[in-house]
């Protein structure tokens, strides 16, 4: 659509730049990490970048074990409200 | 009349009263004084407030101010003013005084100083609020409303149940520490549970709050779930079951939130996850964890609340809110965006954030107490609030997808609302000393150090890096258009399934019954025609005569049954 007008996250380049910078910022945190001494509390954090490390793979986890649940639990729209609404207008509007 | 003890639920119920008879300005305007007023009035509390009264033969408590209970009045009060703000706009008599009600009870049971009373309010709040979710004025509204209307009513049974038997044990009604070494404290316990969204009891939640109004909604995420949280702080710190049920509760929403499509069911979800962080702090039960408990309440109420309201907005502006029908709306929300993503930095913790102040004191109290093990479920789930409630809702709603709607900002009060929420996230983030001198237990807790700084922004970059990632890779799950099951499955298809197999069985052999018993009848009906039809010995027409005969046969009988026996 050359009419439509453009906005900032249309451009890829863009879209590039944010990515580069979290890049860049992760690498940066890590690098931190054998800077500084943090404090440590429990023997897990003696492990340099544990941080990251947790961050990263806990999320994954998340992300891929949220997936296996969705494949148990994940059901078609109007699963409860064809039996529970009388107009079927309704069933599969969300509010 | 005003006095320190003029309770605080009265100005909100006036101010509900007020709504009703008046209509435009002076209505937006006399809700908005009413509330700042009672507020004040609260701020200006020099001293604890305890009112006392006699009810039969029980010594009452009404109102009680006191450190625990008026941190949670201010939040409160703050919370009501925003919704009240955001809610402006909406030409709906009912919502307004629904909401003031519902802030109201909240209020009255927040400074119940004994059972009974809590009671009332428990119950006034489980009741204005469903009004909030009926305001949709859809038939999936009524039924949702519906649920969470007998769930609700069914907490404050069961928490009268409680109180009864607490009554009978310990012979008092006020409302301390309760614990669960008695029967009364455990049944009690199970009531709060279900208001506080315990796992298994929290379908309630995820069911009605996405349902109700985009306005609705702000109210609701405030009031009900923080009331229980300030219950169980009162009534059960150090309860050690409480660490686990909530290390369970921060984490089993988290894998729910990132399937969900309805952007405010996710935030349903963080919700729990967000109780989960305060019910663990209670569990530990130490003063650094109950003051995180607390914290963490007061700012989660803000935060939440602009989160709700962002996604109102969007909801308001363009009808949709699942991921799967928004998306890219940051090219003509800028404003709503920004301060969706403040909501989100602040909830996910990001130092400066508010979210960051509170939730590392329950952190640090959990390593304290040598919790290792939920110390590193706890970590785990933050990562996964990142994750739900940082990237995904301002992700799905305002970039992702391009989904060609361009709908304009919301109008002025909601840019406002959220606004004062976005600040207030910020001001509590920046100066924490502001939020930690209210707390209930003095604190010179530090949350700037380097290495706590450092180590939270570690965790916080590299799980959006692996969301990066997965995102990129593809393997992130894809927005689609479904439902998940959740504990809600027992009562809307399992019981269901049952009560309508009951009904059939029921309705088979009542059937069954009554064809047998039509069958005699009918058998008996041909029988007794057949015999009196003019062919039938029944038809058979007898004399007089005849009669006489018989009589004078049933004289002599008896003439000689009284010769026989003459005494």
């Amino acid at each position: 659509m050359a009419d439509e007008k453009r906005y900032l996250f249309d451009n890829p380049r863009n879209v590039k730049a944010v990515l580069y910078l979290l890049y860049a910022s992760c690498g940066l945190l890590l690098l931190v990490d054998f800077i500084i001494h943090r404090h440590i509390t429990s023997h897990w954090e003696k492990l340099l970048g544990f941080y990251c490390i947790y961050g990263f793979i806990g999320c994954s986890a998340i992300i891929i074990g949220s997936k296996w649940l969705r494949a148990l639990v994940e059901r078609e729209e109007d699963y409860y409200t064809r039996d529970e609404l009388s107009r079927p207008e309704e069933r599969h509007v969300e509010q | 009349m005003w006095s320190s003890s003029l309770p605080a639920f009265v100005p909100f119920f006036a101010a509900a009263a007020l709504a009703l008879v008046t209509r435009g300005r002076l209505r937006s305007l006399l809700m908005l004084a009413i509330v700042t007023l009672s507020g004040l009035h609260l701020w200006l509390l020099d001293s604890e407030v305890l009112v006392t009264m006699s009810f039969l033969d029980y010594e009452l408590l009404p109102y009680r101010v006191d450190k625990l209970s008026i941190v949670f009045g201010y939040v409160f009060h703050i919370a009501a003013f925003i919704s009240i703000l955001f809610a402006l706009h909406v030409k709906d008599t009912m919502q307004h005084a629904a909401g003031l009600l519902y802030a109201g009870s909240a209020v009255g049971a927040l400074f119940a100083g004994d059972l009974l009373t809590l009671f009332v309010f428990w119950e006034l709040l489980a009741v204005t609020s469903a009004f909030l979710v009926w305001a949709q004025r859809s038939e999936r509204a009524y039924q949702s409303g519906m649920r969470y209307l007998i769930i609700q009513v069914l907490s404050g049974v069961i928490l009268l149940a409680g109180l009864l038997i607490h009554l009978k044990t310990t012979g008092s009604l006020k409302f301390d520490f309760i614990g669960i070494d008695h029967l009364g404290g455990i049944v009690m316990l199970l009531a709060f549970g279900i208001k506080a969204a315990f796992p298994v009891l929290h379908s309630w939640l995820t069911d009605a709050y996405p349902e109700a109004t985009p306005t609705g909604t702000v109210f609701l995420s405030a009031f009900t779930t923080k009331t229980a949280i300030y219950v169980l702080a009162r009534g059960y710190p150090g309860t050690e079951l409480l660490i686990y049920v909530g290390a369970l509760m921060a984490c089993f929403p988290i894998f729910y939130a990132v399937i969900q499509n309805d952007l405010r069911r996710v935030l349903s979800y963080s919700l729990i996850n967000q109780l989960g962080f305060m019910v663990c702090g209670i569990g530990i039960g130490t003063a650094l964890a109950v003051n995180g408990a607390v914290s963490h309440a007061f700012v989660h109420i803000i935060y939440k609340a602009l989160l709700f309201m962002s996604m109102g907005a969007v909801l308001f502006m363009t009808g949709k809110i699942k991921a799967t029908e928004v998306g890219g709306l940051y090219r003509t929300m800028p404003k709503t965006a920004i301060l969706c993503m403040i909501g989100a930095a602040s909830i996910s913790a990001f130092p400066l954030f508010s979210g960051f102040v509170a939730k590392s004191m329950i952190m640090a109290a959990a390593i304290e107490e040598g919790h290792k093990v939920i110390w590193l479920v706890l970590l785990l789930a933050s990562a996964g609030v990142l994750k739900h409630a940082g990237i995904q809702i301002p992700y799905f709603a305002f970039f992702a997808h391009d989904s060609g709607l361009r709908p304009s900002e919301p109008p002025r009060n909601m840019l406002l609302a959220m606004t004062i929420a976005a600040v207030l996230c910020l001001a509590i983030g920046i100066y924490p000393q502001m939020l930690y001198r209210l707390l209930p237990f003095a604190t010179d807790f530090n949350p700037y150090d380097l290495s706590h700084v450092v180590t939270q922004t570690q965790l916080l970059f590299f799980a959006m890096l692996a969301f990066v990632y997965l995102n990129l890779q593809g393997i992130y799950p894809a927005e689609r258009l479904a439902i998940n099951l959740d504990a809600e499955w027992f009562y809307r298809r399992f019981l269901r399934r049952v009560v309508e197999k009951l009904g059939r069985w029921i309705r088979s052999s009542d059937q069954g019954i009554r064809s047998t018993a039509e069958q005699r009848i009918s058998r008996l009906t041909a029988y007794l025609a057949q015999r009196h039809y003019p062919t039938g010995k029944g038809a058979v027409i007898r004399p007089t005569g005849s009669m006489v005969m018989y009589i004078a046969i049933l004289l002599a009988a008896y003439l000689w049954l009284l010769l026989s026996f003459p005494h």
